[in-house]
């Protein structure tokens, strides 16, 4: 390993950036493709005829939605669960008011935890952090027993209410607001005369909105994409209350006499709104990765 | 003094507060998280069958755990089930995480490589995460439709047109490879994401420094970054595991028909079946026990996460203040001898 003499060594270093340069741009461009085709080639067969789609693959769309979506209306095989305006309906009542909920009561709590002095203020806060790691499928037994009892099964309650707890997002928004929350400012509304409450509504939330935007597009997604826990609430499966994760995995476990394009269409219709919300917000979404806001 | 005394005051005064603002999330989490994993601890110890089971001690860990008697062929499934289930967990998991991390590894190294100036940077971050916010029921779909058993999913009809077409979610290896380079799909982004948030908290002068003493990439990589890097690839290892641990929706929902393919059942596949599968007579006490198992592999891995994530800085500090008090106290006594 001989030190690089940089005057007769220059060119040879700018030709192997270049090389470099061109060999990473080729492995990015496949893993594109691969991340791409997949999903271009459901736009493209959701687009198209059950016959065609059987007869050969196509990267070119056609101009079937309409019918495909007819044909998921009007299927017995499908219109028996699936209705898409329903089941964006449903989640979007689900993951809309959760988010709500989560990003608030997570806002709030990590407010107490950050702004306050109490005794139990530590104790708190290593709770939070240590129910953090415990998995939904380590309680989902004891949580189906319980909604029995309490007859909260085929409900929307325990889907939205558990949502105010959500140990991860306090531990972020803690975070954030330790690095960049003025505590003078509530010192100031407080002389001012304001009340503890109003000064969290009125003051603190508008200055902690960056994190509070970045929270509730995460939240927003999860919860849209949760089919674990909607299958054990809406466990009796009826069609006004499915969810479009449930719906489609029932329309992709139809074994027979499947149509295609409907399917095709159906997969389609149940990723565009996550895929719009995440094309206009990619930016804040993959700064909130980075900050490591996000927990699978 | 003056603010000392002002804090006092603050803290008595507003203290009640601090536990309103932090009340909702328990109660919450109480009712909903915290008494269903008691249950769950309870289910564990109770019978199965029944809506309503009564306690009946540890029978459940025994078949779980324990080989049952050949002749009893329910506890028998039961405990192959587990088994299986656990064995297909591990499997599976180590096949995603494996070409992931490396993956991401490579992809973060390149993304911030100082000399390589790449346009379109941001376009491609964009591209690789987009896979993880997809629905898991919509990307089980979409490859069912490609990779499918049927003579009519795009790769039968790419490749098999006319023959028999290829049983990939049926068959053992192949529906695993397909479960694992899915689970890669999903998460390569993700963790490319977060270990290049972790190469930049490198500090930089370190890859100057390195590139002025004349070090290749390779050189760069191994002595600078990867050593460094070292507590955040042991942080996502062992979130990675406690995430596997709880791998679910793509194994429970590639396949068509109602049963789940048994060569890629995980353990949470396992658990939800018990409890969610006969919803008339379900299964919870093995349910529960299976649960038990997971949550005390879970609390383990969780433990070595805060172990390797705790403050060390703060430790030495410490240590140090301890260090400085007892050479106080040494030079105390020393100075009395010496009177």
């Amino acid at each position: 390993m001989s030190r690089v003499t940089y005057d007769s060594d220059k060119g040879g270093y700018q030709a192997h950036v270049m090389v470099k340069s061109v060999a990473i741009y080729l492995v990015l461009i496949l893993l594109t493709l691969i991340c791409l085709v997949p999903i271009w080639i459901l736009v493209v067969n959701s687009t198209r005829l059950h016959n065609d789609i059987i007869s050969g693959v196509s990267l070119i769309p056609r101009t079937h939605l309409i019918d495909n979506i007819k044909t998921l209306k009007t299927n017995s095989l499908y219109n028996k669960f699936f209705a898409p305006l329903l089941g964006m309906r449903n989640s979007l009542i689900v993951a809309g008011c959760c988010c709500a909920l989560t990003v608030f009561f997570s806002g709030m709590t990590a407010y107490g935890l950050v702004v306050y002095d109490f005794k139990l203020k530590g104790p708190a806060f290593v709770f939070i952090l240590a129910v953090m790691m415990v998995p939904t499928q380590v309680t989902a037994v004891g949580f189906m027993r319980m909604l029995i009892q309490m007859h909260l099964l085929d409900s929307y309650i325990p889907l939205i209410i558990p949502s105010i707890a959500a140990p991860a997002i306090v531990f972020f928004m803690r975070q954030y607001m330790l690095s960049s929350f003025p505590l003078d400012i509530i010192e100031a509304a407080r002389i001012d005369g304001s009340n503890e409450f109003r000064t969290f509504l009125t003051i603190s939330i508008p200055m902690m909105k960056p994190a509070f935007a970045v929270q509730a597009i995460f939240a927003f997604i999860q919860k849209w994409n949760d089919y674990y826990n909607q299958s054990i609430v809406l466990v009796s499966g009826k069609k006004n209350q499915l969810t479009m994760p449930m719906m489609v995995q029932k329309v992709i476990a139809i074994d027979r006499n499947a149509d295609y394009g409907a399917n095709y269409a159906a997969i389609f219709l149940s990723i565009i709104p996550v895929v719009v919300i995440y094309i206009i917000l990619s930016k804040f979404i993959i700064g909130g990765v980075a900050a490591g806001g996000v927990k699978e | 003094m003056a603010t000392a005394a002002q804090r006092r005051i603050k803290s008595v005064s507003y203290a009640k507060y601090g536990y309103m603002f932090i009340l909702p999330f328990f109660v919450v989490y109480f009712i909903f998280s915290f008494w269903p994993l008691i249950q769950t601890f309870i289910l564990a110890f109770s019978e199965n069958g029944t809506r309503t089971p009564g306690i009946i001690g540890l029978d459940n860990f025994k078949t779980i755990l324990a080989k049952p008697a050949e002749s009893d062929f329910k506890a028998m499934g039961i405990h192959e089930s587990f088994w299986n289930g656990m064995k297909n967990t591990l499997i599976i998991w180590f096949g995603n995480f494996i070409p992931q991390i490396a993956l991401s590894l490579l992809l973060a190294v390149w993304f911030t490589d100082l000399r390589v100036k790449m346009p379109g940077k941001g376009f491609f971050k964009v591209v690789m995460y987009m896979p993880n916010i997809i629905t898991a029921a919509s990307v089980a779909g979409l490859f069912l439709s490609l990779f499918g058993d049927s003579s009519y999913s795009v790769i039968n009809t790419l490749l098999r047109s006319g023959q028999e077409p290829w049983k990939i979610i049926t068959s053992c290896w192949p529906s695993r490879i397909l479960v694992m380079f899915i689970q890669v799909w999903m998460w390569f982004g993700n963790t490319m994401i977060m270990l290049m948030s972790g190469i930049q908290g490198i500090n930089e002068s370190l890859f100057e420094a390195a590139e002025i003493d004349g070090a290749n990439s390779t050189q760069t990589f191994w002595r600078i970054t990867f050593p460094l890097l070292k507590t955040i690839m042991v942080y996502t290892l062992l979130t990675s595991m406690i995430g596997g641990l709880q791998m679910f929706d793509i194994p429970y929902m590639l396949h068509t028909g109602n049963v789940v393919n048994d060569y890629i059942k995980t353990v949470a596949v396992f658990i939800y079946e018990m409890f969610h599968g006969n919803f008339a007579k379900p299964s919870f006490g093995y349910s529960g026990a299976a649960s038990v198992i997971l949550f005390v592999i879970t609390s383990i891995l969780g433990a070595l996460v805060f172990y390797v994530q705790r403050d060390k800085d703060a430790i030495e500090k410490k240590k140090k203040q301890k260090q400085a008090a007892k050479e106080w106290k040494r030079k105390q006594k020393g100075g009395g001898f010496s009177i």
